[in-house]
């Protein structure tokens, strides 16, 4: 029998909270974390909100040596701060940076969707262009490098597996943990930190800005701006931060009698092709329920079984054939789908984060006994208004909630499918 | 400047790239920057940087390879100062 594959430690940075505890509130309460982006607007992006974390530079500074810090942007400093609150919570000693012993029966897989485009757009570009090579100095490369979110993390814990970075556009940081819930499952790895990471840039959002794909209609007023399902929806919301469970084989988890979080079912992941009305920037629905579909399978759930979806959801005009996707692969007629909430709507679009953090929170719903508001659709799209009543507009509390399916698809038609199931200790 | 002056300066500039405290806390010209305060030897290109900068000073990537101790970057630095 292959190994079971639980969670036993979850850490977080998100736009609208830090750390599993304020994550958590934020959630219950759907709080949004977007705000106003001043270089946005001065830049004259037509989109001049974002979901950019809080606070991080002072986490950071008090976490890391200055000689890290110097080599860590933006999501390296998500990456880093998330996997040390999932190892701590995980009842694991972070080692000192001295220490010569390396955990060879950890390792990391930690997705970005876009990479250190921060650094490449300050520093790599301009002093390239401008002759200055030099001044770029040590840390350029392991920065721009897409690993290395994965790799300065892999450093810190001095983790000795499997330690990569696996990029599939905005289905990426819940890719990760179907990665690396597999090699658990082959038996290569007792543990292994899972999930993604995505800097705060305008460098990273002006090239969806300019495909008109970033919401531009409520600039001046940001917590309103990410409104998935509903039928003012316009655009998805940049945002960052950095998701990361710490996955860990059942059977180490009880040698070390850590506390469990919640089990990972099963993991599904596919592409639509870019056929059969799927593109480089569209889902081919058929991949998208046949990803659905494969998630259960492999977790041995059945539909009615579900407590709650967390969809991909962003707030573009995919929302209405996602939940026409859902519906048909779960075929649940209108008012039989599941609960469906869109953590976007607090935080926005953290692209090769979003799955991760998405999937921290389902973590918390599962073990809290709640599904978190999904906000911004008072007015819900006419073609998802046969669901309504699916949509938690408020906080929905419920105790015997068993199993949450989250999924995510990003560009290039990729699709995957995550199912967890509550832990009963 | 005095070498006493270049020596302290040096020293502020290596400190946040030590990984060895004790070695840093009884630092003398005769110490050796990768071997005894365990700087990384990939970071040295961003030390001879803050020298450049801090001394005013350019300094040839051929200049650097005979840098092992502290005291040989103190030196390096005096000669390029004139």
């Amino acid at each position: 029998m292959k190994p079971r594959v639980v969670v036993t430690g979850a850490g977080v940075i998100a736009p609208n909270g830090n750390g599993l505890a304020d994550f958590e509130l934020a959630l219950r309460k759907g709080l949004s974390g977007i705000r106003r982006h001043e270089k946005m607007a001065e830049l004259g992006f037509a989109s001049c909100v974002a979901g950019v974390p809080q606070g991080v530079d002072e986490l950071a500074a008090s976490a890391f040596d200055e000689d890290l810090l110097r080599a860590m942007n933006s999501s390296h400093r998500y990456a880093a701060l998330a996997s040390l609150e999932a190892w701590r919570d995980a009842g694991l000693r972070v080692p000192a940076a001295g220490e010569d012993s390396v955990d060879w029966d950890t390792g990391a897989v930690i997705g970005t969707g876009i990479g250190g485009m921060d650094t490449t757009g300050e520093r790599v570009v301009p002093l390239t262009d401008t002759g200055k090579v030099r001044r770029l100095g040590s840390t350029a490369v392991e920065q721009v490098m897409a690993s290395g979110v994965s790799a300065r993390v892999g450093g810190i814990l001095a983790l000795g597996n499997q330690v990569t970075t696996n990029s599939s556009a905005c289905s990426t940081g819940a890719e990760a943990i179907a990665i690396a819930a597999e090699r658990i499952r082959r038996g290569d790895a007792k543990r292994m930190l899972a999930g993604g990471a995505e800097g705060a840039s305008h460098y990273i959002w002006s090239g969806f800005d300019a495909m008109r794909v970033l919401c531009r209609t409520h600039n001046d007023a940001p917590e309103r701006a990410s409104r998935p399902m509903s039928a003012s929806a316009c655009g998805f919301v940049a945002a960052s931060g950095a998701g990361i469970l710490m996955l860990e084989s059942l059977e180490s988890a009880r040698q070390r009698g850590v506390a469990i979080r919640a089990e990972l079912v099963g993991a599904a992941v596919n592409c639509g092709g870019q056929r059969g009305g799927g593109s480089m920037t569209a889902p081919n629905p058929e991949g998208v329920r046949r990803c659905i579909r494969a998630a259960l399978a492999d977790a041995g759930v059945a539909p009615s079984e579900i407590g709650a979806i967390n969809g991909h959801l962003t707030a573009t005009g995919a929302d209405p054939r996602e939940i026409e996707s859902w519906a048909a692969a779960l075929d649940a007629k209108p008012g039989r789908l599941p609960p469906i909430t869109s953590t976007k709507s607090m935080i926005g679009h953290a692209l090769g984060a979003a799955g991760a953090i998405e999937a921290v929170a389902c973590v918390l719903m599962l073990q809290g006994g709640f599904v978190h508001p999904s906000i911004n659709c008072e007015d819900v799209h006419p073609e998802i208004a046969p669901h309504g009543a699916s949509i938690p507009h408020q906080l929905r509390e419920l105790p015997g909630l068993e199993v949450v399916v989250k999924a995510g698809f990003g560009f290039g038609d990729v699709n995957i499918c995550l199912v967890f199931r509550k832990w009963h200790a | 400047m005095t070498k006493s002056e270049i020596f302290d300066r040096v020293v502020k500039i290596l400190t946040p790239y030590v990984k060895n405290q004790e070695a840093l806390a009884s630092v003398s010209e005769k110490t050796h920057i990768l071997d005894e305060l365990k700087v990384n030897s990939a970071r040295l290109v961003d030390v001879v940087l803050e020298f450049e900068d801090a001394f005013d000073i350019e300094i040839a990537d051929e200049d650097v390879d005979s840098v092992e101790t502290v005291g040989n970057a103190v030196e390096l630095i005096e000669a390029k100062l004139g």
